[in-house]
């Protein structure tokens, strides 16, 4: 299907008119790429900033099938625009799990793989990356190529985190983990102030699964008070006796829906500063556990349908670094002053810590060390004030996640320290709005 | 055992009844030109259903190969659903008859050639159903689109014959009447939103109505009370409006 329409991602910023095209069958597929000069490559749209926008974008929402399921090996091949919520649809009932997931189940397994997803469990299980086994790409002459650690290995690993500039992912092969049930055992810990936050997640290693809310707007001794929520995929034994017949099968759930975009002024410096301060305080004891579905843990915001209308019509803007281990603690008391300070509140700040970074991935986002993600509503002076926290953020040896940004200028590129060898496998039929922006 | 026969499996409608039905417990025999190109949705069906499912080669408009595939089922169908069929482009099909052509074989021709086979096997054994896919397009025959129009109004003739045919031997007919349907056959066109049906829509009705062995089902379901009101316009106004 081919058509013009106007495209945004989850920011909501920047729109542009483009023309889309979507195809199902890979004789019809093959053929596009080939008559293209250049193309965009999209999966659902759940980036940021401009990752998948561009002119000319295909969608890859048609490839939609599972491929191969081996549930005795725990390894699954499915095509590039599987979904992740459809993933977890099957194998949840299986005891089968994602190996890592972000935030949102509505990515594409492609999209998965272009940002090198991570999730709550880096520390542990490092990102998406780790437990791909091969993919198969397509050229820009609509040529199929394979790819993985044997094969074609520096195409495999470039484009693990590539952004979607060395080709179109066909489909991929990747293992999952057993679970038993379909819960997780949560703690939730108050944390007053970044340090003891900090100290938390160094106590917290031998956890799977382990991320903190922040609060970005504390000042002083409360600097970066949080919320910190550590968690295990529960076993039967832990699970309710009312939950036990059922350990893999979730009721579903009624979701909220944001259903117009609100007015400009509802998410300001005082609202944020309120929500923030309820929801640190939600919770009264120091430190609770909880019994949740993984719905709920994993993906607290897809519940909200379309929650990024809270931020207005001109959208938002995320904001996502990671500071060396050694230079986290200052840099980011310097940035939570900053940010204090200037009254551009997130009060979706999250924040956590990451273990080594895979040396084969040339452009994968993680290193050891803190990362925070951060969003602000598109207000004038924020550009400004994010090139200014930009500063901080490179001076400590840091670096920005590039399927989260709308905004940041090409030299931030440079701390990404296999960045020649990504860009010697860059295919410049497969360009994006990001990728011209930063000059990549 | 339960098994549908899909002819024309590439649509987006077949692939929603594909799904529709495999989610149902049945087994499926996608059948398509080009069938390789079927093997991901072959696989996924079966992998997320646990169903026999397979792709075979299909030709609507090779009408000599259609007893040879008929026989060549490793099983009869107890339900076979015509899916298949061409837009094609009312202009050019004005000028140029290969066009009309083959908006007539695909449409009616081929459809009639492989109904005809199947009708008769399932008039022996006595049971199943067979389902069309027509058009609302084949309630009359308007100026942009009425070779596409004709060919689908013949085959509702046909399938409203078959019914009245195939009654006494317990067999039944439906005919599948679309309005607007979202789908790569209308991509370039603009079609209003509230009246127009996803493939799944389309699905899920034609498994209930096939369920419930319903004649005729119209999708969604306004076309039906769109068309009446169409079809009575007296044809002295309705020659002059530029439908």
């Amino acid at each position: 299907m081919k058509k013009f329409k106007e495209i945004k991602n989850w920011g909501n910023y920047p729109r542009l008119h483009a023309r889309f095209t979507e195809l199902e069958f890979i004789n019809e597929i093959a053929a596009f790429i080939d008559r293209q000069n250049n193309v965009t490559i999209r999966g659902n749209g759940r980036a940021y900033g401009d990752a998948s926008l561009g002119n000319n974008i295909f969608s890859t929402l048609k490839l939609d099938k599972f491929l191969e399921l081996d549930e005795n090996r725990g390894v699954i091949t499915c095509q590039a625009g599987v979904l992740f919520t459809d993933i977890l649809k099957l194998i949840v009932p299986k005891g089968l799990f994602l190996p890592v997931t972000p935030g949102t189940q509505f990515i594409t397994v492609g999209g998965a793989i272009a940002a090198d997803v991570h999730g709550k469990n880096h520390h542990s299980e490092g990102c998406f990356s780790r437990h791909l086994i091969s993919l198969t790409l397509i050229g820009d002459r609509g040529n199929l190529i394979p790819c993985s650690r044997a094969e074609n290995p520096d195409l495999f690993w470039a484009t693990v985190g590539g952004m979607g500039l060395t080709g179109l992912i066909y489909s991929a092969e990747f293992y999952l983990k057993r679970i038993e049930t379909a819960y997780i055992r949560q703690e939730t810990i108050k944390a007053r102030n970044l340090t003891e936050a900090m100290d938390l997640f160094e106590s917290s290693q031998d956890w799977t699964y382990t991320v903190a809310w922040l609060d970005c707007l504390s000042r002083g001794e409360k600097q970066g008070r949080s919320l910190m929520l550590r968690g295990e995929h529960a076993t039967l034994e832990e699970l309710p006796h009312s939950l036990q017949k059922q350990p893999l099968n979730l009721p579903d759930k009624r979701k909220i829906n944001i259903p117009f975009t609100l007015p400009n002024f509802v998410l300001n410096g005082l609202s944020v500063q309120a929500f923030n301060t309820l929801y640190y305080h939600k919770q009264w004891q120091k430190q609770s556990v909880d019994i949740i579905d993984y719905d709920s843990y994993f993906y607290p915001l897809d519940g909200i349908e379309n929650w990024n209308r809270i931020y207005g019509d001109r959208g938002f803007v995320q904001y996502q670094f990671v500071l060396p281990k050694a230079e986290s603690k200052a840099g980011l008391a310097k940035i939570l002053t900053q940010i204090s300070a200037s009254k551009k509140g997130s009060f979706l700040t999250v924040l956590k810590l990451f273990g080594e970074a895979d040396p084969d991935a040339c452009l994968s986002f993680p290193m050891e060390g803190y990362t925070l993600a951060l969003d602000f509503k598109l207000q004038p002076g924020l550009f400004e004030f994010l090139n200014e926290l930009d500063k901080i953020v490179l001076d400590c040896g840091g670096r920005l996640y590039l399927v989260k940004d709308a905004r940041m200028k090409s030299e931030t590129l440079n701390y990404y320290p296999h960045l020649a060898q990504f860009k010697a496998q860059i295919n410049r039929k497969f360009t994006s709005h990001l990728a011209d922006r930063i000059g990549l | 055992m339960k098994r549908v026969l899909i002819l024309g499996a590439k649509s987006d409608i077949a692939k929603a009844i594909a799904t529709r039905f495999a989610q149902a417990g049945y087994d499926l025999d996608l059948a398509a030109r080009s069938s390789t190109l079927l093997e991901p949705l072959v696989k996924d069906l079966t992998i997320r259903y646990n169903h026999e499912v397979k792709a075979l080669e299909f030709d609507a408009l090779d009408f000599n190969s259609h007893q040879e595939f008929y026989e060549k089922l490793s099983e009869k169908p107890t339900i076979a659903i015509c899916v298949f069929g061409y837009l094609g482009n009312q202009e050019s099909a004005q000028k140029d008859f290969q066009e009309a052509e083959k908006i007539i074989n695909t449409n009616y021709t081929g459809a009639v050639s492989i109904l005809n086979i199947i009708a008769n096997d399932f008039e022996e054994r006595q049971q199943g159903t067979i389902a069309g896919i027509s058009s609302v397009a084949g309630d009359r025959g308007r100026q942009s689109n009425y070779l596409y129009g004709s060919a689908k109004a013949a085959f509702t003739a046909y399938l409203s014959g078959l019914r009245n045919r195939l009654v006494k031997s317990g067999v039944n007919v439906l005919t599948v009447k679309p309005g607007y349907v979202a789908t790569k056959m209308t991509a370039e066109m603009e079609l209003s939103q509230p009246l127009t049906a996803s493939p799944e829509q389309v699905a899920e009705a034609v498994f209930q109505a096939i369920d419930r062995n319903k004649n005729v089902l119209y999708t969604l379901w306004m076309w039906k009370y769109i068309m009446l009101i169409i079809r009575s316009i007296p044809e002295f106004i309705f020659k002059k409006l530029n439908l």
